[in-house]
């Protein structure tokens, strides 16, 4: 990764990312087609929600009926941490119009979110929208595409996880957490581990009384909550 | 496809969106607190950290979470490639194959 804040390098940075997409979004395709949905739905499922978790607990609550509220307050819920990315994102392209802003936000993932962060600290904690979409649109894109795929083809094409694809998303959240605490400066390298370490065992507690989606919003809330108390004692 | 699905998926899409851009739009008007801003300068490492020991972990109502065997021996030989290279795609593949190779040898 370089300083480069350039739509051909924002194609270069997510490179690596689109396994991820690839192996979760054939998965999806395959499921969603499995459970009786139309090609259609599962490819308008990946275009409309677009969120990985969201849409399999979507696909497992339609084909059993569930209510209408039940199923978008899940969705909501599941991708509540959205906000806290968005969050963090938007001080950094404040300065762009607001059409740039929304377009950004529109298409940011768990993955274009964490590979920002580690662009940020190659360069000079500054972005642009313009390698930010073309992260964002090459991940949209191959998302919906590897959906159509597995949807079209189904059981043809063989099952993406005995190919070991469906690791790929969470290699690449260990290659971009590691590659976040050595490279980020903003927080002492110690304090990072440590925010991780209470992180980690704060999920294994929380996953005894929440699902991980859950889990996952308020371990980061508390993990942060813990980063600035022991800011407090620096 | 019935109303149905195509009402869920509209307004779930809805409810996403709303969550992704309502934040840019709040931070274009207002500047942040200075308290928002050291919170969220934590959400990085939080956030990744929650989201990879959620692939760790089986959630199982009413019980402790069980562990995720294949994950977690996947993971040994990724976080090497991840020291040893500090490359992302390099580290993606290994991931892959480690996982290939723990299913082809049948150990989870």
């Amino acid at each position: 990764m370089d300083d480069e804040l350039t739509w051909r390098s924002g194609f270069k940075d997510v490179l690596p990312t689109v396994f991820g997409y690839i192996g979760i979004g054939l998965a999806f395709g395959i499921i969603a087609k499995t459970s009786r949905f139309s090609v259609l739905a599962a490819v308008l499922m990946s275009l409309i929600v677009y969120g990985g978790s969201a849409q399999f607990v979507m696909v497992s609550m339609l084909a059993v009926h569930s209510p209408l509220g039940a199923v978008v307050l899940s969705s909501a819920l599941i991708n509540a941490r959205m906000g806290l990315m968005s969050m963090t994102v938007a001080p950094l392209l404040q300065r762009e119009s607001l059409f740039q802003n929304i377009t950004a936000g529109s298409l940011l993932t768990d993955e274009t979110f964490a590979l920002t962060m580690n662009k940020l600290n190659h360069a000079g904690r500054t972005l642009h929208s313009s390698w930010l979409h073309a992260a964002n649109l090459a991940a949209y894109l191959v998302w919906a595409l590897a959906t159509l795929v597995g949807a079209m083809a189904g059981q043809l094409i063989p099952d993406p996880d005995v190919l070991g694809l469906d690791f790929a998303v969470v290699a690449m959240f260990i290659g971009l957490l590691y590659l976040q605490v050595i490279t980020d400066r903003t927080h002492p390298l110690v304090k990072q581990v440590g925010i991780a370490v209470f992180v980690a065992v704060l999920m294994v507690i929380l996953m005894r009384f929440m699902a991980g989606n859950l889990a996952i919003l308020a371990a980061t809330v508390l993990g942060c909550l813990f980063g600035m108390a022991v800011s407090r004692h620096d | 496809m019935t109303e149905y699905v195509l009402a869920a998926i509209i307004l779930s899409g809805l409810a996403t969106w709303l969550i992704r851009v309502v934040p840019f739009i709040l931070v274009k008007r207002f500047t942040l607190p200075a308290w928002l801003v050291e919170f969220l300068s934590f959400v990085p490492v939080a956030i990744l950290t929650a989201i990879y020991v959620e692939s760790l972990l089986t959630y199982r109502p009413g019980q402790w979470p069980g562990v995720n065997i294949a994950n977690l021996l996947a993971s040994l030989p990724t976080f090497l490639a991840a020291v040893i290279s500090k490359n992302l795609l390099v580290i993606v593949i290994v991931g892959i194959a480690s996982m290939a190779v723990i299913r082809l040898l049948g150990w989870a």
